[in-house]
């Protein structure tokens, strides 16, 4: 049950990056062009996927437990570290400069386009290396 | 500034969708729907922990397909020249797991809890991607 579950819940995901065209990556660019010809379309995304998480997760962190009794595993980090801050800025540099973020390259695979799996490919490197690279730092 | 190609209702009613699918992953199996972090754990697998991982992937994958049939959006993209989709592609990657999150995991996931932490981070997210694609622009770099 607890896959299928993954199952709809991601299928839910891909479609729903789908019918805001967000796989698009001109959507994305329109969205960050602030100074020309902006593309409000990404707020909507945002503001829609946050109002119904928001409900849904309050709801279910009051029951502390997932509907299969499982513990809920909730990020409980607070602190404003470095790593936060450099790692956010290089991420928007990336999308900026792409066109894409992890969630719409691994959606957009279906399409068979090279573009989309060099940015997965570039993606999957620079996720590799940020690893070490933190470890490495933090020392 | 003038605004072009505004889609609102696609918009939103594809943001229900992503807030209704990262809501019913934490309801059954307790995950944040962070898909940098659910793809990070793959480098570091833990047994038992990684199957669910790979399914998210092609749900992911799945889903969209299904979108363009409802949508009618199958056509090719128009994807920036190569070098940046290579430079912007590492830069994605590295900054997002460096940064413990990207657009789902910091602007959906954790907005929602209302985590100091993703609000900040996502602020710096946008901004940067403001700037980047601002220079872009005005220098003429597709």
């Amino acid at each position: 049950m607890r896959i299928v579950s993954v199952l709809v819940s991601s299928l839910l995901f891909g479609l729903g990056l789908e019918i805001a065209q967000m796989t698009n990556p001109q959507k994305v660019i329109g969205f960050l062009n602030i100074t020309e010809k902006w593309d409000p379309s990404l707020i909507f995304v945002m503001v829609g996927a946050i109002l119904i998480n928001t409900i849904l997760f309050h709801l279910t962190k009051k029951k502390a437990k997932t509907l299969f009794g499982d513990v809920l595993q909730i990020p409980n980090k607070t602190d404003i570290d470095k790593s936060l801050l450099t790692g956010t800025a290089i991420f928007g540099i990336g999308w900026g400069m792409g066109g894409f973020c992890p969630g719409p390259a691994i959606s957009g695979l279906f399409r068979g386009e090279p573009g989309v799996y060099i940015v997965i490919a570039s993606m999957l490197v620079g996720m590799f290396v940020a690893g070490p690279v933190q470890k490495f730092l933090s020392k | 500034m003038e605004i072009v190609n505004f889609t609102p209702m696609p918009a939103l009613g594809g943001g229900i969708l992503i807030g209704l699918a990262a809501g019913l992953l934490l309801l059954t199996i307790g995950r944040v729907f962070g898909i940098t972090g659910i793809i990070s754990g793959i480098f570091n697998p833990v047994k038992g922990d990684v199957l669910w991982r790979f399914i998210v992937l092609l749900g992911l994958i799945g889903g969209a397909f299904i979108g363009t049939k409802v949508m009618g959006t199958d056509t090719a993209l128009q994807l920036r020249s190569t070098p940046f989709l290579i430079v912007g592609g590492f830069l994605m990657g590295f900054g997002a797991r460096y940064g413990s999150g990207c657009t789902s995991g910091h602007g959906v996931c954790g907005i929602s809890r209302f985590s100091m932490r993703s609000i900040l981070g996502t602020m710096t997210f946008m901004a940067t991607g403001f700037v980047t694609v601002a220079i872009m622009t005005h220098l003429g770099l597709k």
